[in-house]
């Protein structure tokens, strides 16, 4: 298959398919349209294999799930749901799924769903049927693990699976924190050490965090990155306690943001796309002048990326599953606006041209080779 | 016992474009129950896994809006299926 971006935007799904080695992009689509598309994901195991996390704002939400490389989709025969309450007891109900994950690549056919409000599902059978984690979503702790949530809901999302440990499962909740789970998701431990929870009376709680996206390196597996709604950081595990390293970047700038995204082959390189943060939390583009900022030494240290986007009045909004990149040697990164655009570089970051315009608020841009 | 079920038009994709069905059920349970069996998908659409109606949806038994899929259905009732679409 051919390099192609999946677009998962408010109103449908669509597609970019790269042609002349990446300098032409032809777009197709809408599929879906009407449909909000939160997720759309590739399966590394079997390339063919896309999946979809789809609802529309009136109907309830649902998993849809390709075999032929997105030109025919079949919806999930048992989506994602809670199961029933007993009595007496909260009843929860799926109203979105917001993350996809495909399982380890050992465990053919196993896809992770992550949902608002915050739950955990798994699939054995390539997306058809799904089950609830019983181990996090009756968790005697999780409703105090997310307890927080805002107006729109918590969002269980930024499902990691440790290349080396099937039974090894990391999670994150906005708002909530990121969770560790060493034995199949039975149990779980808090991992926010460090993190900063600035709308927290007691920022040294050990949940109750706000983590926007977190990503593990596939060569790497101990190293872990996290873009929170207050700061960037690094962690390298066996350790516990999470390294601002957003403190590096320029002080007018920031390090608030939604999406993190790792070069494929050095764990040491990342960008991130930051916003505004400041008094009213805008979270557009900082000045109206959209920049992308990349670290090639675990950040230390960040460089401004910016050439070819907008210098001015550019007001968009980069969301936590909408930017990505690829594994060419000459490094493409892309992302997706909340005002319809996907923006794509084929230098790592050096500079950028915009690809399409006019598509509906995207919320997911993820790359399928 | 048989009744009409009509269909809104963005849950017609399920019901291969008709806009009313013929489903069995004496109460909107057993209906949607009935109306599953035909168009597989179609009531997760609606019903939410705790047996709750969703939000943007109205279900009418003949003119009366049911609240509880326990409304009693009887034979030759037509129940609306009705989204309620609001914002952009």
């Amino acid at each position: 298959m051919a390099d192609t971006l999946w677009i998962g935007t408010r109103k449908g799904l669509f597609s970019l398919r790269a042609h002349q080695g990446r300098r032409g992009w032809k777009l197709a689509g809408p599929q879906f349209l009407g449909h909000i598309i939160h997720h759309v994901v590739q399966d590394p195991r079997e390339p063919r294999v896309l999946l979809v996390a789809a609802r529309t704002g009136h109907l309830g939400p649902t998993v849809m799930r390709s075999t032929d490389g997105g030109r025919s989709w079949r919806e999930a025969a048992a989506p994602p749901a809670f199961r029933k309450a007993s009595d007496g007891e909260q009843a929860r109900a799926v109203e979105r799924v917001f993350w996809l994950t495909p399982g380890h690549r050992n465990e053919s056919g196993s896809w992770y769903a992550g949902s608002s409000p915050a739950g955990l599902f798994r699939s054995a059978n390539g997306g058809d049927r799904w089950e609830p984690v019983a181990g996090f979503n009756d968790h005697p702790m999780r409703p105090q693990w997310a307890a927080h949530a805002t107006p729109d809901g918590e969002f269980l999302h930024s499902i990691l699976i440790d290349p080396r440990d099937p039974r090894h499962l990391y999670i994150a909740i906005s708002i909530g924190g990121v969770f560790e789970s060493t034995d199949g998701g039975t149990n779980w431990t808090p991992l926010n050490e460090g993190c900063a929870g600035d709308f927290m009376p007691d920022p040294e709680v050990p949940f109750g965090h706000d983590p926007h996206c977190v990503v593990q390196h596939p060569l790497k597996p101990d190293r872990l990155y996290q873009q929170n709604h207050c700061g960037i950081y690094r962690l390298d595990r066996p350790g516990r306690r999470w390294q601002r390293i957003g403190k590096a970047m320029p002080k007018k700038v920031g390090d608030v943001g939604f999406p993190i995204v790792l070069h494929p082959l050095n764990a040491d390189r990342a960008w991130v796309l930051p916003m505004d943060g400041r008094t009213v939390w805008p979270r557009t583009s900082i000045d109206g002048r959209p920049a992308v900022y990349a670290t090639a030494d675990a950040g230390a240290t960040w460089q401004r990326q910016d050439r070819g986007l907008p210098r001015s009045q550019a007001w968009f909004t980069v969301l936590r599953q909408a930017m990505c990149i690829d594994a060419h040697a000459r490094t493409g990164v892309y992302f997706g606006t909340t005002a319809g655009e996907v923006w794509a570089s084929s230098n790592g970051g050096e500079s950028w041209r915009c690809l399409v315009r006019h598509l509906p608020e995207i919320y997911s841009v993820t790359h399928a080779a | 016992m048989a009744c009409t079920v009509r269909i809104a038009s963005p849950l017609r994709s399920y019901t291969a474009g008709a806009a009313t069905l013929t489903a069995r059920g004496s109460t909107l349970a057993e209906v949607l129950g009935s109306l599953e069996q035909c168009c597989p998908g179609i009531r997760f659409l609606m019903i939410d896994e705790q047996d709750r109606i969703r939000p943007h949806m109205r279900l009418f038994v003949n003119s009366n809006e049911a609240h509880e899929l326990s409304a009693k259905v009887a034979d030759g009732d037509t129940v609306h299926v009705i989204c309620a679409l609001s914002g952009g």
